[in-house]
């Protein structure tokens, strides 16, 4: 076997690996299932579980990208705006870094106080938790413009919004998307966090009420939805990062 | 000899307001039209300084600027520049950074979409004047650095600028590759008679490139000494070996000695 194919193989072995540690530590030692289920505990809850899982994973999608959508649209715009002017990005920075500073589950009670017990605390942790790196990164890239490039468009008339749209937005582009994968899963932390705590569905109220009722097996079987979603958003938008900005990841492309 | 196209009289100029640092001081020089000339100095005399001044990029604090008759109270247009780093945007191909000052100055600016593929001959052919004839699909960081380095000449002549500004451009290149690209900069300049003002460390590039060398003395910047370079065109490279040429680099280094020393 090459190495090559041994690097490929890796991931697999080792992953297969670390259930078959799990199981076995549970059998030989005779661990309970109300303390550790083994993986083939969780797998026959997966499936016990089956319809409300999917139902709960697919609602807390739903809050999670709703609260993502949220983020960017108001990130890209809040990081352009500060990228672009010094006097915004002196007069905001210390009112978003102490607002990134707060834990986000703290604001939830608030939430839930305005708006009630339903998705729109989930919506909204989901956006407030993601937005700021977003934000930064940004602002970023609208910040590592080339003087040189500048002076060559203005030299040659160019406006701001000319330099901004011709030089700074691609420039920012990789920034943006590689604070996308942050954002995403940050994202489904916060809805996650907002179900657990003020909803009725979800995957996190799933898990509230599987705690409640001491049903370990389920609360792991939500575990490893949990786990299997957020592995599926990274790689979707870490694909979409690839496909936009392949220019800045050109090892791959230069002996095209 | 004509009206000066470009003219700075006594121009002062201060970076960072009141206590700044003085850049450039009782800085005067007029260059004509058609004229390539060349401004040679220690590092930080200044000589980035007279460029924005001359292309309306800043404006001085005492003294006048006039280009092409005209005050110079906003940046230009009429000025092609190119840099030491070539400053090409990775994420478009070579062909669509040429193309980059089209998408700014007027009148292209407008006739761009419907007149492309006119305007993508006209840049093809650029680049095969400066010999990268296709490769325009190729993205810049696929090329070497002169490659690079000529594309952005390419880019500061697209509009067809009067005037091309040119801040060390061939600083970061090897000695070969220098010299090919002074033979490049040399025929372009000699096909389509632009104004240039050229800012180089390199005497030797300044004297066989230039009509004109102008020394300028250690911050803040004034020009010591005003050189003519009479030596025939079309100059080859041969020339630089020649004694004539040696005895004009010669003395130019003399007067940079003495702007380091401050003897002016």
């Amino acid at each position: 076997m090459t190495n090559k194919q041994k690097i490929a193989l890796a991931p697999w072995v080792f992953t297969i690996g670390f259930f078959l540690l799990w199981e076995a530590a549970c059998r030989l030692f005779g661990i309970s299932s109300f303390v550790l289920p083994s993986p083939m505990q969780i797998g026959a809850a997966m499936w016990e579980y089956r319809s409300q899982l999917s139902f709960h994973s697919f609602h807390t999608l739903w809050m999670t990208f709703a609260g993502f959508v949220l983020a960017v649209v108001f990130g890209l715009l809040l990081g352009l705006a500060l990228g672009s002017s010094k006097i915004v990005h002196a007069g905001t920075y210390p009112l978003l870094v102490g607002f990134n500073a707060i834990p986000k589950v703290a604001v939830v009670p608030i939430l839930v106080i305005w708006f009630g017990v339903g998705w729109l605390p989930a919506v909204l942790t989901a956006f407030l938790i993601s937005f700021f790196p977003i934000v930064v990164n940004v602002a970023t890239g609208l910040a590592t413009i080339e003087p040189e490039v500048e002076d060559v468009l203005k030299a040659l008339g160019a406006s701001k919004l000319d330099i901004m749209t011709k030089v700074g937005l691609p420039r920012s582009m990789p920034y943006f998307f590689g604070s996308l994968k942050v954002a995403i899963t940050l994202a489904y932390v916060g809805s996650v966090i907002a179900e657990y705590n003020a909803s009725s569905y979800g995957i996190g109220n799933l898990m509230a009420r599987a705690s409640a009722d001491f049903n370990v097996p389920l609360l792991f079987a939500a575990l490893i939805a949990l786990a299997v979603l957020g592995v599926a958003m990274y790689a979707i938008t870490a694909w979409v990062e690839k496909r936009m900005t392949g220019w800045a990841q050109r090892s791959g492309f230069a002996a095209g | 000899m004509g009206e000066a196209f470009i003219a700075l009289d006594k121009v002062q100029h201060v970076y960072g307001g009141e206590g700044g640092v003085l850049a450039v001081e009782d800085l005067t020089l007029s260059v004509r039209e058609g004229e390539f000339v060349a401004v040679v100095g220690p590092s930080g005399c200044g000589k980035s300084t007279l460029m924005k001044l001359a292309t309306g990029l800043q404006f001085p604090r005492a003294g006048s600027v006039r280009v092409d008759g005209q005050a110079v109270s906003k940046p230009v247009k009429i000025a092609g520049m190119a840099f030491q780093n070539p400053t090409l945007l990775p994420w478009r191909t070579t062909l669509d950074n040429i193309l980059l000052p089209l998408e700014i100055v007027e009148p292209h600016r407008s006739r761009l979409r419907r007149e492309k593929a006119a305007y993508t001959e006209k840049a093809e052919a650029l680049l095969a004047s400066v010999g990268l004839g296709g490769f325009g699909p190729k993205f810049p960081w696929q090329l070497s650095g002169g490659m690079q380095q000529r594309a952005s000449l390419c880019r500061a002549l697209i509009h067809e600028p009067r005037l091309l500004m040119l801040d060390e451009p061939f600083g970061a290149l090897d000695a070969f590759t220098r010299e090919e690209l002074w033979c490049v900069i040399r025929d372009l300049q000699a096909a389509r008679k632009f104004t240039v003002i050229l800012v180089t460390h390199d005497l030797r590039e300044a004297v066989f490139l230039a009509d004109k060398v102008f020394c300028m003395s250690a911050r803040p910047g004034r020009i010591i000494a005003e050189r003519e370079i009479t030596l025939p065109r079309p100059r080859d490279l041969e020339v630089t070996y020649s004694p004539e040429f040696a005895d004009i680099v010669h003395e130019l280094r003399s007067h940079i000695k003495d702007a380091r020393s401050g003897v002016h």
